[in-house]
């Protein structure tokens, strides 16, 4: 029982480390109905960005966090800019193919030995860890900072989408982008912000992200942004809700796959796969996806 | 209109083959020898493909000074195979046929050695591989010997059983948890090859599961392993698993042994979250014989970057060649397959000599992982690196 | 089924085909282009085929799939065992005919290989088409990409039932049978029969799909039935693609079949035009081409700027050029003579309606004219 229980901790440890991702996904395909690859690839500079922060400046948790999102919000912008801003009256696959484009650009121009460097770089923890063993349970303060850390995030998320201003016009702009323009609303500028914000979010997830798997390299972002993914379309993509559920069912797929099927770690991506075509089967849209 | 698109697209192709073809015309014979030098010089492995490439520059390099062999210069050409078969392929087309060259060091991925191996065998061009472990590099699906193929890193049979003897002989170890990637071939038979050795001595194998190499979250696994009960956790990947495995180990309060393998053997390696652990390679900087301290300080030098295992097998494998080349007298491979299939030469790695199958006899060396030291291992023993 | 035929464009077509295939045997076999170069232009054709088969699904159907490499690679190790065990245990029949030397059981065994490759594509295209395919645009796009996931694992586990397959490990010993001529003709069968396809009146009963989903089904179409020909027809082309892939490199592993490797025929087919047969070839060999070109060019040292500077030539081309650089425009026999098929113009980006009309159904892509 206790190894369940653990097992269970262990996934929800990780898919509340796949939500903030599985946000930068959901809210950038709300806008702009795009599938952002590059998205994955932001995360992962915020991940070195919060390294040299930690490692060479010798600064701690906070700053490193914020510069992280600091630095993808930017990275997020300038991207869109360039790949998909001046896509945005053509086809939709354009700014797919775009998105690839800088995803794999991104990957290996940072590879590049004046840049990131190709090798995997321990990523030092800013934090001690410590643990409690809660009647055979091990729960470590990392898994409490990254789940105060989301939940914060989703919070502060929540409040900027539902109850500012500057929220409403997202979801005008993401609902019908021309009526919205109608209305007076700077679509340009709304979306450089969506940008911003699911980067910024991403840049978070990054440092927890790192929290608990203490390895940073170019291509990390491949993996974990695809698992993200399908969190979020799990959960009905460009729903926010949407993106919490699933991230978190992916967590307890993963994990529970790996624990208690033999030879389940390798199976597990084909399961998380299969358990999304299922749910698709059943509601095309995601579970709390809306036909529009 | 149509005929005179039909027409330029008629003249396009023609004129790329021209191209292509002028950009091929090879003046006479040239003077020196010519190498290639093939690994993943891009992509996630670089580092091992760097390493192999400087390893060999290196010892082109000395050689050269000397007024090179049999008094050419040696030259070298790169190959990027990126650890990906159809890259490799292309590659060793790339080198073999245009570049014409008859001598191949790499790769470094047995993803890359073995179709690299299907097009060098049969067209008479030598190759030697200083990291490729799979059987299949040396040796046909039909069982026959690759003849011109050879490598110097020991098989993983032999590290394999090496290992588990260690952990039951030498440490009391009565219980494991072995854990490998499914997609490398070198991880996964070390992986087997331990676990039969291990049941073989008399132990008991209690968690045998893969993990693919994107993996990140080893948590379920590790829960896995400590309520297994196991006291000693194989690792043979390479340093980045080791690292990430350990620091997830360490994090669920693993409190058994771990022991890797040649890939842990990089200045890389976590030696924090890995203290006292154990792993097997093919040298030792320990090593008081003066070869390894005096290459250990050129490379340094040269590079600005210290040696790693990659870099060591590859000058070995080139010195092999280099010095089979000296003893045929001739750099036509096929006589120079035979001198190499007979040299006994003593390398950074230890004394060598081939097997029929072009696989290497030499000693492994077994090291303990220890923070306070200044490369970050001490040495435990020597052990003689036979199929048992 | 009505086939359109240009008839007055036959002659100059077969002149150009036997062009083609005269340059390339007389290079070969004169040995002015290294094996190397030849195994790189045989690539970029069977990936061509690849590409064409995705076309249909994309660019004619509007079926947003990111999976062809999962049939690809169905196709590749299906032909491979196959050939694995026959050139092994077959029997074998040498023959010697105007002075060609070619075993006749093996040859056969080839051929059927290929077919079985491609067919097992094909049907297991049709069964996963049965539940995924009533999902629109994007979900379909999620979908396809996670069966490519599915397939992938398999592959990298297929050793516990086939040992030879060798999961992960790589597959070895499958002959090498793909030739220049082989691969020619594959190409020129695959273009002849997509362009009787897309002009016939299937074609044009996929096509209305893409362009006005409700409007086809008011006027009768059956779009499931089309959809899923069309989406088993382009993985077809994939088995066969793969087939010709696997006995050219003769080693077979997983990797070459993840789903990130969808993306590279994904990218050929909007680089060259979705709905453009001529885009699709172009795009192959440009693309083959800049990749082993970049190879050749870079000076050492500056090798892994490969996949840097690629990925920059996709984004400027696709900044400039985001209808593909041939767009929906055919050449030669592959234009459509008599009835004309939903030409459309060019009509500069700006001034279009745009894409983004709301997607009743989560989206066909009604991709705008280019």
């Amino acid at each position: 029982m206790t190894y369940f229980l653990q097992q269970v901790v262990n996934g929800l440890q990780l898919g509340f480390v796949y939500i903030l991702m599985a946000l930068g996904y959901t809210m950038v395909y709300g806008v702009l109905r795009l599938i952002n690859f590059a998205h994955a690839d932001v995360f992962m500079v915020g991940a070195f960005l919060s390294y040299y922060i930690i490692t060479r400046f010798h600064l701690g948790f906070l700053p490193a966090v914020l510069t992280s999102i600091v630095g993808c919000g930017i990275l997020g912008m300038v991207i869109e800019r360039i790949a998909y801003k001046p896509l945005r009256n053509a086809p939709r696959v354009c700014s797919l193919v775009t998105a690839l484009s800088m995803s794999i650009f991104l990957e290996y121009f940072t590879a590049l030995n004046f840049i990131f460097g190709p090798d995997y770089i321990t990523y030092e923890r800013p934090i001690k860890a410590i643990h409690w063993d809660l009647g055979g349970v091990r729960i470590t303060n990392i898994l409490l900072i990254i789940i105060g850390g989301s939940v914060l995030m989703i919070a502060f998320l929540y409040y900027i989408v539902h109850r500012t201003k500057m929220g409403k016009a997202m979801r005008a702009v993401a609902y019908d982008k021309d009526t919205a323009r109608l209305m007076g609303i700077n679509v340009d500028s709304i979306i450089s912000l969506t940008f911003a914000i699911g980067s910024g979010m991403a840049g978070v997830g990054a440092v927890m992200y790192c929290l608990a798997y203490p390895q940073i390299w170019t291509f990390m972002g491949i993996m974990p942004g695809f698992k993200a993914f399908t969190a979020a379309v799990l959960g009905g993509i460009g729903n926010l809700a949407g993106a919490f559920v699933g991230s978190l069912i992916i967590g307890q797929i993963e994990v529970l796959t790996t624990g208690f099927i033999p030879s389940g770690s390798i199976l597990r991506d084909a399961i998380c796969c299969s358990v999304l075509i299922l749910v698709l089967m059943f509601k095309p849209t995601g579970l709390f996806g809306k036909r529009e | 209109m149509m005929n005179r698109k039909i027409i330029a697209i008629s003249i396009a192709i023609l004129a790329l083959s021209l191209v292509v073809s002028c950009a091929l015309v090879e003046p006479a014979a040239k003077e020196p020898i010519m190498f290639a030098i093939v690994g993943p010089l891009s992509g996630d492995v670089k580092l091992f493909g760097e390493g192999n490439r400087d390893g060999a520059i290196i010892a082109i390099d000395e050689w050269n000074e000397k007024g090179g062999v049999l008094g050419r210069k040696i030259e070298y050409i790169l190959g990027d195979s990126k650890c990906d078969s159809k890259e490799a392929s292309d590659v060793g087309n790339k080198v073999i046929f245009e570049d014409k060259v008859k001598f191949i060091i790499g790769g470094v991925c047995s993803s890359e050695s073995i179709p690299i191996s299907n097009i060098s065998n049969p067209n008479k061009v030598l190759q030697i591989s200083g990291q490729s472990t799979n059987p299949a590099v040396t040796i046909n699906p039909d069982g026959s010997n690759k003849e011109y193929v050879f490598r110097t890193c020991f098989l993983d049979s032999v590290q394999g059983y090496a290992d588990a003897k260690f952990n039951i002989e030498d440490l009391g170890c009565k219980k494991a948890a072995i854990l490998y990637d499914v997609g490398n071939d070198y991880v996964r038979g070390l992986a087997e090859f331990y676990r039969d050795a291990f049941k073989e001595l008399g132990g008991e194998v209690a968690v045998f599961e893969a993990y693919a190499k994107d993996d990140t979250d080893f948590s379920a696994l590790m829960t896995k392993v400590i309520d297994s009960g196991a006291d000693v956790l194989f690792l043979p990947d390479y340093y980045p698993k080791a690292n990430l495995i350990g620091a997830q180990a360490e994090e669920k309060g693993y409190a058994g042994i771990i022991q890797g393998a040649d890939g842990w053997q990089e200045p890389k390696l976590d030696v924090t979250v890995l203290d006292g652990s154990y792993f097997s390679s093919h040298y030792s900087p320990y090593d008081p014989r003066p070869i390894v301290k005096d290459f250990l300080k050129r490379f340094n030098e040269k590079f600005g970057k210290d040696a790693e295992f990659c870099a060591v097998q590859a000058y070995d494998s080139m010195n092999a060649i280099l010095m089979a080349i000296e003893n045929a007298g001739t750099d036509d491979p096929e006589k120079v397959k035979d001198e190499l299939a007979k040299l006994e030469w003593e390398g950074i790695a230890g004394d060598y000599k081939f097997d029929e199958h072009g696989d290497p006899i030499k000693t492994l060396h077994i090291h303990k992982v220890d923070k306070d030291t200044d490369i970050g291992y001490s040495y435990t023993k020597g052990v003689p690196g036979v199929r048992p | 089924m009505k086939k359109l035929r240009s008839s007055s464009s036959w002659l100059p077509t077969l002149l150009f085909l036997l062009l083609v295939f005269g340059t390339m045997q007389f290079v070969s076999s004169l040995n002015l282009i290294s094996v190397y170069w030849q195994q790189v232009f045989m690539s970029a054709c069977i990936m061509a085929i690849s590409a064409l088969g995705l076309n249909l699904i994309y660019g004619y159907t509007g079926l947003f799939h990111l999976g062809q490499a999962a049939f690809y690679g169905i196709g590749a190790y299906t032909s491979a065992l196959i050939t694995y065990y026959w050139s092994r245990m077959g029997p074998k029949l040498p023959i010697d005919f105007l002075g060609l030397h070619f075993d006749l059981s093996m040859t056969a065994m080839f051929l059927l290989a290929l077919l079985a490759g491609a067919l097992m594509a094909a049907i297991v295209a049709y069964l996963i088409g049965l539940p995924v395919l009533r999902l629109t645009g994007d979900y379909f796009c999620i979908a396809s990409l996670g069966f490519n996931v599915i397939v992938y694992v398999l592959f990298n586990n297929a050793d516990r039932l086939i040992p030879v397959m060798k999961g992960a490990r790589g597959m070895v010993g499958i002959p090498r049978w793909t030739s220049w001529p082989w691969v020619f003709i594959f190409t020129v069968l695959a273009l002849f029969g997509m362009r009787n396809l897309v002009y016939s009146s299937v074609g044009r009963a996929i096509i209305s799909i893409r362009e006005d989903e409700d409007a086809a089904d008011v006027m009768g179409i059956d779009t499931a039935k089309y959809r899923t020909l069309a989406f088993v027809i382009g993985s077809l082309y994939a088995g066969l693609a793969g087939g010709l892939y696997a006995h050219l490199y003769t080693f077979l592993h997983p990797t070459c079949f993840a789903w990130i490797k969808s993306c590279d025929p994904f990218l050929i087919v909007v680089f060259g035009g979705a709905g453009g047969m001529t885009g699709t070839i172009v795009a192959s060999l440009v693309w083959t081409f800049i990749l082993e070109g970049l190879r050749v060019l870079l000076p050492r040292g500056f090798e892994s700027w490969r996949y840097v500077i690629y990925p920059l030539i996709m984004l400027m081309i696709m900044l400039f050029r985001p209808g593909g650089i041939l767009g929906r425009r055919e050449l030669g026999f592959l234009k459509p003579k008599g009835i004309e098929v939903a030409r459309v113009e060019r009509v500069p980006a700006a001034a279009s309606a745009g894409s983004d009309r709301p997607e009743e159904r989560g989206s066909k892509d009604v991709s705008s004219e280019d």
